[in-house]
């Protein structure tokens, strides 16, 4: 059984990253583990407060879905940019794909598919070391892997789309600068989003990540409500408009 | 089924918002024949291609390769099609084995095949000893012969060269002629473009000469220099523009085909040595040199067209 066409898309990164893995593995599976010690271990041991206002948590507790959530989708921005560039303009190694029976939407998906892989395997290794640190109240927390996988699919999907539809990386360390690292920062990862003003707040809460978040945290600490079934539909919007605008912009790009 | 050859086209139009980069050509392509685009840069040769490759979509017209429409069955016609394209396109991530592997891979093939052709395709391209290396270090000969024999993993029926030896050194090029060579008589139906008359003399047994995405005329090589030269002709240069220019004037009018050119004048001539010496050397405007040889194509897209292939 021959490979579905989009997956050998994927096969391809695959085989790039068998290459480069262990380089690459610091930043994307260590970093947010020593960054998950620093913080909810290290400056958790001086954060005092209200328990209500951590929705009942421990520091650590609050923060490890959060940063589960949010290290995946920074990963998951990082590699839906400059490796686009690559493929369409750099390298240009899409342009060879489409020649082959691979049509542009299968290279848009194939490369989506692997960043999106990519953050859901160091959501694994984030969620074993949050587990053996103590900070994963519940077994459904293994729910908090798929969550991030999905959160990371709704940024991949747009950005990959966008990035398509630039002639160079001018824009990318803006978009990381200007969007992801805010979003990192106040997305209810660190503290919870109430502490915001009413606009922030808003503001936190029209991108994925929050919901990612909320959903992740839901997950580890067992307590599932009624608005998590909205943070799945709003993830999943992001996922399925950003794929259409993808398969469009990569038709566009590799066949005209 | 399709009635005629591998690929028709008929009245086939690629536009780019205003630009019209192929204005309506109609040809075919035959099984194990090789076929030529030939014409100068910008003339839509690429374009032409890119369709015939089903990546880019036809605009206007008719067009059925191994009787399927490309906007239909893209996926199934590229699978039996071998394409190397201007810019090879190679992975440059990867390894030179792995640019096979991974390029086999997109077709579906299983990995055994691939190593078996992999192994084949890399001592065809006399590449064999380098096939653990990377590829950027490789000299554009050595590319391009990799782009080839990625192309050739999925063993296609017709095989697509956009300018195969462009930029490359003579040595090169007449490696890679030899490879496509033993390709032809292999059965493999080629399809080239170039601007290069005498790529397109050694290898194509018919073509079309392409200008302004227009096709001028079609025939074999022979056939076209028949057709629109004599079987000689001579090159003679002058001191001056205005000598040139006075020679050219007295030859006008007398019958005799010339194409006066910035740096020479060509005089077309079944005899070249008659010509030759007509133009005397006793002459007051006597020419500093003269040269006699035999027509080429480029002789013949000059006549159709007014102007040389290298121009523009």
């Amino acid at each position: 059984m021959a490979l579905p066409a989009i997956l050998r898309a994927t096969e391809r990164e695959a085989r790039v990253w068998s290459k480069l893995w262990i380089s690459s593995s610091f930043s994307t599976l260590i970093a947010p583990v020593l960054l998950l010690i620093a913080m909810g271990v290290g400056l958790g041991s001086l954060v005092e407060t209200d328990p209500a206002e951590l929705h009942g948590l421990d520091y650590i507790e609050f923060i490890a879905p959060g940063l589960l959530v949010a290290t995946a989708v920074q990963a998951a921005a990082g590699s839906s940019l400059w490796p686009v560039m690559a493929g369409q303009k750099w390298l240009g190694f899409y342009h060879a794909m489409v020649t082959s029976p691979l049509r542009p939407g299968d290279v848009f998906g194939g490369q989506v598919i692997w960043t999106t892989l990519r953050s859901t395997m160091s959501a694994v290794v984030f969620l074993v070391a949050a587990t053996l640190l103590g900070a994963v109240l519940s077994a459904w927390g293994v729910l908090a892997v798929p969550v991030a996988g999905l959160t990371s699919l709704a940024f991949a999907a747009p950005l990959t789309a966008f990035a398509a539809t630039q002639d160079s990386d001018a824009k990318f360390d803006v978009i990381i600068r200007m969007a992801i690292v805010p979003l990192y920062l106040f997305s209810g990862t660190l503290f919870p989003i109430e502490q915001l003003p009413l606009g922030l707040r808003a503001l936190a809460m029209l991108f994925p990540l929050w919901h990612g978040v909320e959903l992740a945290r839901a997950a580890t600490t067992g307590a599932f409500s009624i608005g998590d079934l909205g943070h799945l539909a709003v993830l999943g919007v992001y996922a399925a408009v950003g794929w259409r605008w993808g398969v469009r912009t990569f038709a566009r790009r590799l066949a005209s | 089924m399709a009635t005629g050859g591998l690929i028709e086209a008929r009245s086939l139009v690629k536009r780019f918002g205003e630009l019209t980069a192929v204005d309506g050509i109609d040809f075919e392509v035959q099984p194990a024949e090789t076929f030529g685009f030939l014409g100068p840069n910008g003339a839509g040769k690429t374009s032409a291609m890119r369709m015939l490759a089903a990546t880019s979509p036809v605009t206007e017209g008719y067009l059925r390769i191994f009787g399927q429409d490309p906007a239909t069955d893209g996926p199934a016609i590229r699978a039996r099609l071998g394409v190397v394209a201007q810019e090879d396109n190679l992975d440059t991530d990867l390894t030179v084995l792995d640019n096979l592997v991974i390029y086999g891979r997109y077709f579906g093939l299983p990995r055994r095949l691939i190593r078996e052709r992999a192994d084949r395709l890399l001592e065809f391209a006399r590449l064999t000893d380098r096939r653990d290396e990377k590829v950027d270090p490789l000299s554009g000969g050595m590319k391009r012969r990799l782009a080839i024999a990625r192309a050739l993993i999925n063993e296609p029926e017709i095989f697509l060269l956009d300018e195969p030896t462009t930029g490359l050194d003579p040595q090169a090029r007449h490696l890679l002629w030899e490879r496509l060579w033993s390709l032809k008589r292999e059965g493999v139906t080629l399809v080239i473009t170039t601007h290069y008359m005498d790529e397109a003399e050694q290898l194509c047994d018919r073509l079309v000469v392409m200008d302004d995405g227009r096709i001028v005329d079609e025939g074999s090589p022979r056939q076209l220099i028949e057709r629109h030269c004599t079987r000689e002709v001579v090159e003679a240069r002058y001191r001056s523009v205005a000598e040139q220019a006075l020679v050219v004037s007295r030859l006008e009018g007398t019958g005799v085909h010339i194409e006066s050119l910035a740096d020479r004048l060509l005089v077309y001539a079944d005899d070249g040595d008659s010509v030759s010496s007509l133009l005397g050397a006793h002459d007051p405007v006597a020419p500093t040199s003269t040269l006699v040889r035999r027509a080429t194509l480029e002789d013949v897209f000059l006549t159709l067209t007014g102007r040389t292939l290298e121009e523009i």
